[in-house]
């Protein structure tokens, strides 16, 4: 029931209709009218939603029966797992890679700086295509790769056209280029933790390495895993781009297919389905692990929406 | 000078100076520290007293004089008569030796109360973890977080946060606990909380720097108090006769503006 204030009741004698319009005022009671208009822009959009739908589903020219047979084809499945792989592994190289370059950038290192600087220089400042046929092309431009001392004599040679496969080219290619890119999101992400907690890892006899490794990239993590994801996201769709260097990935197979049965709009609808649920599990595995790494904001979490901490609390990863 | 003059000093600053550019903070500051002694920093912001306790624990380099903690060189080492900086690696071991309060308290906000606490023990002190569990978890509840032990720094109030920082300094057993201003960032109520923890301390024969602007504090529990202006030393004695007593114009007007 509602308290009414003393001064309240004081000022006004006849208390008892009071009480009555006063509980009629308890917004425990309140009834929020049905906004129409937002209603009405559900109707639309929903019915616009659905003639579109229709308009797909039932458009021949799309051609779901040849969609539906070649869904789980042999050469798709190939080329869908050879996508995967390929941006799994270009990713993990790409993130080890980018780690220790965007450490190098903040450090006070003229010479590291600059390497880095440089790396991220070239290899986000020319497009991945031109790069990737380089990679391909290598042998044209070094025929023979040796290890050596600098401008003395040769420990080990291989030829480049035994060692630059489709598949190294594509690797190396991917990797670099992301290594750039990861480079700069986990520098970003490092300089979002503040500078006191580094100083604080130190002043407790914590070496920089481990200062860095316990206390400052699990904290940077947070803002390092929302563009990672968006920067994997891209990665899988920039394999698509190996095709042109004869690597068998998901675009190329289906491209493959339909060279022969010239059902070009099926089969890119195929890779088209298969990229979308690639993605989708990817966001869904993304916003778990932001969970995780927002364990320790559980507060602030409970202040902006109560509901969201118990699934908080639930996700073990 | 120090209040137990018996024993060598634990800590010995001579002539120590530090400029950020040409902005010169300390301007040759002597101090000696004695085992169990508790010091009380005072002096108005921009006196030096905060860089004076960063310099301790080199998260500044000082650029004239030297520090010694507990027979050692902070930063250097003497090999023969040539002074050789120390790597990083020497000077992480050297700064094991102290334990930092922070005026915003710095825990870690990924870790857990308990593994704040841990963190130093295990990791750079090579505690075995079910030991440094035992020792963190009875530091947390001399400290009275008891039931706070799994719980996220955001989770707690300021006070308690600073409580925590407390337990996590002392974890790692340090021969000098340096404060740099630990209520100044609390709200007035949690202020107490924290002040009654660290008298305890100061009562268990801790070594103990304080910088601070609480006077209830170093006229309670300090042994000595140091009053810091404009990079120098202007005074320092027993604390009835500074903060009482003062001989210098200069801590008889901070205190007057204080008190």
């Amino acid at each position: 029931m509602v308290d009414v204030s003393s001064p309240q009741s004081k000022s006004r004698p006849e208390a008892l209709p009071d009480r009555q319009s006063d509980d009629l005022r308890d917004v425990a009671r309140a009834h929020r009218p049905i906004p129409k208009g937002k209603v009405l822009l559900w109707v639309v959009v929903l019915l616009f939603a659905a003639d579109f739908a229709r308009a797909v589903g039932t458009n021949e020219n799309f051609g779901w029966p040849v969609v539906a047979e070649f869904f789980f084809n042999r050469t798709v499945l190939e080329g869908l797992w050879v996508t995967i792989w390929l941006a799994v592994v270009s990713m993990v190289l790409g993130v080890m890679l980018g780690l220790p370059l965007a450490i190098a950038r903040m450090s006070n290192d003229p010479l590291a700086k600059s390497i880095s600087g440089l790396f991220v220089w070239f290899f986000r400042g020319t497009p991945l295509l031109v790069q990737l046929i380089l990679w391909y092309n290598l042998s044209f431009l070094f025929p023979e790769i040796s290890l050596s001392i600098p401008f003395g004599p040769s420990l080990a040679a291989w030829n480049a056209n035994d060692l630059i496969t489709p598949i190294t080219a594509a690797i190396i290619g991917l990797a670099l280029n992301e290594a750039a890119y990861m480079a700069e999101i986990i520098r970003g992400g490092l300089l979002s933790v503040e500078r006191g907690q580094k100083e604080t890892a130190e002043a407790f006899g914590m070496k920089p390495m481990r200062a860095l490794w316990r206390v400052v990239i699990p904290q940077a993590m947070r803002s390092i895993v929302p563009p990672s994801g968006n920067q994997f996201i891209s990665m899988i769709k920039a394999t698509s781009l190996v095709s042109v260097i004869a690597m068998a990935d998901l675009l190329y197979s289906v491209q493959s297919i339909y060279n022969r049965n010239f059902e070009v709009i099926p089969l890119l609808m195929v890779a088209v389905i298969w990229y979308l649920l690639i993605v989708s599990v990817l966001s869904a595995i993304q916003s778990r692990i932001e969970r995780y790494y927002a364990r320790g904001d559980q507060q602030r979490v409970v202040f902006d929406n109560p509901e969201t901490v118990t699934t908080q609390e639930e996700a073990p990863l | 000078m120090t209040a137990t003059t018996a024993q060598a000093p634990i800590l010995r600053a001579r002539n120590v100076h530090k400029a950020f550019g040409s902005n010169e903070v300390l301007k040759g500051i002597d101090m000696d520290i004695a085992p169990s002694e508790v010091v009380a920093i005072l002096g108005p912001s921009g006196s030096g007293k905060s860089t004076l306790l960063r310099c301790i624990n080199r998260l500044e380099e000082i650029n004239k004089g030297f520090i010694e903690v507990d027979g050692e060189q902070i930063g250097y080492k003497l090999q023969g008569d040539r002074l050789v900086a120390l790597g990083s690696a020497a000077i992480a071991r050297q700064r094991s030796k102290m334990g930092m309060v922070f005026q915003s308290f710095n825990l870690f906000p990924h870790m857990t109360v308990l593994q704040n606490v841990i963190e130093a023990p295990v990791g750079v002190h090579g505690v075995k973890r079910r030991e440094a569990v035992e020792l963190a978890t009875g530091l947390i509840e001399k400290v009275g977080l008891a039931d706070k032990l799994n719980a996220y720094p955001r989770q707690l109030s300021g006070g308690q946060q600073q409580r925590v920082a407390i337990a996590r300094a002392l974890a790692v057993k340090p021969k000098i606990l340096l404060f740099d201003e630990p209520t100044s960032a609390l709200d007035p109520e949690l202020v107490g909380e924290v002040l009654a923890t660290m008298k305890d301390l100061a009562k268990q024969g801790l070594t103990m720097i304080v910088v601070t602007h609480e006077i209830g504090f170093a006229k309670e529990a300090a042994d000595r108090v140091i009053f810091m202006d404009g990079g120098h030393i202007v005074e320092q004695g027993k604390p009835e006769e500074i903060l009482v007593n003062p001989q210098r114009e200069r801590t008889r007007e901070f205190l007057h503006r204080v008190l």
